[in-house]
């Protein structure tokens, strides 16, 4: 069985590019300056892995961690 | 005839590594194969220019000095031929260094969220297409002059309360602080003295008659003392506004067009597959990123390896880094599906462009109004294309010829 995926923005990196909400809306959101956060616990929905990691590999400030569970 | 509106120019360049010049009008031209030539030779060149600067090379050297804010200041950041004195609240936060810039950026960032930009788009749209309606039936245009230009300068206007009717107004201004600004410090001057004074009168209607817009909400806002802003930090703030909001995205939807005009693979790609859109915007925003923004070394130190010294500019060049090979696999090719894109369009660390949102919003409505109705366009062989000189670049004369080649 696959591995469950979590995303995890790190908030002192984060300066509100706003991609991963553009890539992900699901799995982030933002507050009221436009920066990032998990959405809930950040874990992934199955069916969701795919954008956690587009979320990340787009994400100028190397913000976005995606842990394996 | 000569052309008062182009900026004296300088001694012509012919050691790029040891004597570069981003004014040069062969950097204006093509800059590419520059910063090429320049990567190759070291992460970090310098000039004798511009009483002395340097320019890191790599997306590396970009990124480690757009994060380190203790040996670059933002108190400057235009490279200039003179060091104009430092104006307090020249134009916060783009201007102002930490601990005051991220009070200043906060105030900022609650008006340009994407949500907030989602509320402007039909406006946007029917923005766009007004401007269509004015030139489609001629079967040609210049689509810098008379599409790219107006959309943001209508944004902005729209934003901050202003009348659209002033563009032309506002876009001297910008040409006169970002281009001939450049090495004529009167004509920078005049042009901030003009627009202060233009603000200011915004600002006089406002206090008997409140309105909803920008304007009105940076004279309401309180600092952390729950005091309200210094006249000087709210003029510095509108100006910024209106200059970083204009020429800037003028040139992002321009040199996307221009892209689109020289390649019809990836233009019936966009027609055929909208929603691929926004992926392509950050792919054009990747190759051809307009705004190259400016350091002040303030402490000596090192960068890739590389000795800095104080009192020198730094080229902080994003469209460089964005070109760098070891960042991005094929980086001088527009790959118009790019998947992994970490491109410095907006900057990297906190001077993040404030307006990135709305950018992003104005380039996407933009092309997918302009492919919705002129499907088909190239460049007019009887015109030129021209590029704009300085810290923004991108096409100012931008002929087409609308409808399908004969």
């Amino acid at each position: 069985m696959a591995e469950r995926l979590k995303v995890r923005v790190d908030p002192d990196k984060c300066q509100g590019h706003a991609r991963c909400k553009a890539l992900a809306p699901e799995l982030f959101e933002l507050d009221e300056y436009g920066n990032a956060h998990a959405a809930g616990d950040g874990t992934v929905p199955p069916g969701l892995e795919d954008k956690a990691w587009l979320a990340k590999s787009n994400c100028p400030e190397i913000a976005i961690d995606v842990v394996e569970e | 005839m000569s052309d008062v509106s182009q900026p004296a120019a300088h001694p012509p360049v012919t050691d790029w590594v040891n004597d570069f010049d981003h004014t040069d009008p062969q950097w204006t031209d093509d800059p590419f194969p520059i910063w090429e030539e320049l990567r190759a030779a070291s992460p970090v060149v310098h000039t004798e220019r511009f009483l002395g600067c340097y320019m890191p090379t790599t997306y590396e050297a970009v990124r480690e000095i757009a994060n380190d804010t203790e040996h670059f200041s933002s108190r400057r950041i235009i490279v200039r031929n003179v060091r104009p004195e430092i104006a307090r609240n020249a134009a916060p936060p783009i201007t102002s260094d930490p601990p005051v810039h991220k009070p200043a950026k906060q105030l900022l960032l609650p008006p340009f969220t994407p949500d907030a930009m989602k509320k402007l788009e039909p406006r946007m749209r029917a923005i766009c297409n007004e401007l269509i309606d004015g030139f489609i039936a001629d079967g040609k245009v210049d689509a810098a002059a008379r599409y790219s230009k107006y959309i943001p300068v209508q944004a902005i206007a729209h934003m901050l309360g202003i009348p659209e009717s002033d563009s032309d107004l506002f876009i001297n201004w910008i040409h006169m602080i970002l281009e001939l600004g450049i090495k004529d410090e009167n004509m920078l001057l005049q042009a901030v003295q003009e627009m202060s004074d233009y603000f200011r009168g915004h600002i006089e209607e406002r206090r008997s008659k409140p309105t909803d817009d920008l304007i009105s909400y940076l004279m309401n806002a309180r600092d952390r003392d729950g005091q309200p802003l210094e006249e000087s930090h709210v003029l510095g703030s509108l100006r910024l506004l209106l200059i970083a909001g204009i020429d800037t995205t003028w040139s992002a939807i321009g040199s996307s067009l221009w892209h689109l005009a020289r390649t019809p693979v990836d233009r019936e790609r966009l027609i055929a597959e909208p929603e691929l859109i926004p992926t392509a915007v950050e792919e054009l925003l990747r190759a051809y990123s307009p705004v190259t923004m400016a350091r002040e070394v303030v402490k000596d130190t090192t960068v890739s390896g590389c000795p800095v010294k104080a009192g020198n500019m730094v080229l902080l060049s994003f469209p460089a880094a964005n070109r760098d090979p070891k960042m991005f696999p094929d980086a001088d090719k527009v790959v118009i599906d790019r998947r992994e894109n970490r491109h410095a369009a907006f900057g990297l660390g906190i001077h993040r462009c404030v307006g990135s949102n709305l950018a992003r919003m104005e380039m996407q409505v933009a092309l997918e109004e302009w492919l919705k109705r002129i499907p088909d366009f190239r460049l007019d062989p009887a015109g030129t294309v021209t590029w704009s000189q300085g810290t923004v670049r991108g096409p100012r004369q931008l002929p087409f010829l609308l409808g399908k080649a004969m």
